[in-house]
């Protein structure tokens, strides 16, 4: 599968992860949540930038076990709550806000 | 809710060279995520597999090394080293990257998840797991 942005084709695997980390740039990032169905807001982009930064700290993505508790402590006790973050990313916080993050799916997610 | 089970991961071998570190790491970190109750053990040379300043660029696969500092957010925070298996390689507690936990039940206290036991201990504590699982 290929996503198309702004002219260039950016190569995905069969569920929508981008194939090469490298490729990940805002604009892909939004081209991946169209794709999904989102509108990114502020509070996407909150969580999507945390992922990135989690990932190049410890080269895996959180569980959204993990991914809950350090939202809470990053970002306040009213967003560390998974209905927040199933509010923002229906399809689950760990899978669609990684893909949309160009990560890869989250370790143990099936 | 099942019962949770005490499971004991035991790592043996060097992280690079075989596939065993990066499968059991894989592994240790589903079965948290499935909030079992984990611990890890290192022996032989397992215990690079925490040694601090890891680097691949020269053998061409992921320096997997900074998951390990990850094992604190998925409560994993139980990480057995054997002594005699230190003093053979000539390595201390200064060698291995310093993994913390942040304790829920103490003001999110900032504790050390290594623990230094001689192979006596941890043959107790092998014994008191559910499962023991050897990579």
């Amino acid at each position: 599968m290929a996503l198309d942005v702004g002219g260039k084709s950016i190569e995905t695997d069969e569920e929508g992860y981008l194939v090469n980390r490298d490729d990940w740039t805002d604009d892909v990032a939004k081209a991946i949540a169209v794709a999904e169905g989102l509108d990114m807001s502020e509070n996407h982009w909150e969580v999507v930038n945390f992922l990135r930064e989690y990932y190049e700290e410890y080269q895996i993505a959180p569980a959204v076990r993990v991914l809950t508790k350090a939202i809470g402590k990053k970002l306040g006790k009213d967003k560390g709550n998974s209905k927040y973050l199933y509010e923002l990313f229906p399809y689950g916080p760990a899978k669609q806000a990684c893909k949309i993050a160009g990560l890869p799916k989250p370790t143990g997610c099936v | 809710m099942s019962e949770t089970k005490k499971f004991l991961y035991v790592n043996r071998k060097a992280p690079y060279g075989t596939i065993y570190a990066l499968e059991s790491l894989e592994v240790v970190l589903i079965g948290a995520a499935f909030e079992q109750d984990v611990a890890l053990a290192f022996i032989d040379d397992g215990v690079y597999q925490l040694t601090q300043g890891q680097d691949t660029t020269g053998i061409g696969v992921k320096n997997f090394s900074p998951t390990y500092k990850a094992l604190g957010d998925f409560d994993v925070n139980k990480i057995y080293i054997e002594k005699e298996s230190l003093e053979a390689r000539g390595l201390t507690l200064d060698d291995l990257m310093p993994l913390k936990y942040e304790d829920e039940d103490d003001d999110w206290a900032e504790k050390d998840s290594i623990h230094v036991v001689s192979s006596e201990e941890l043959s107790e504590i092998m014994d008191q797991s559910d499962v023991v699982l050897s990579f």
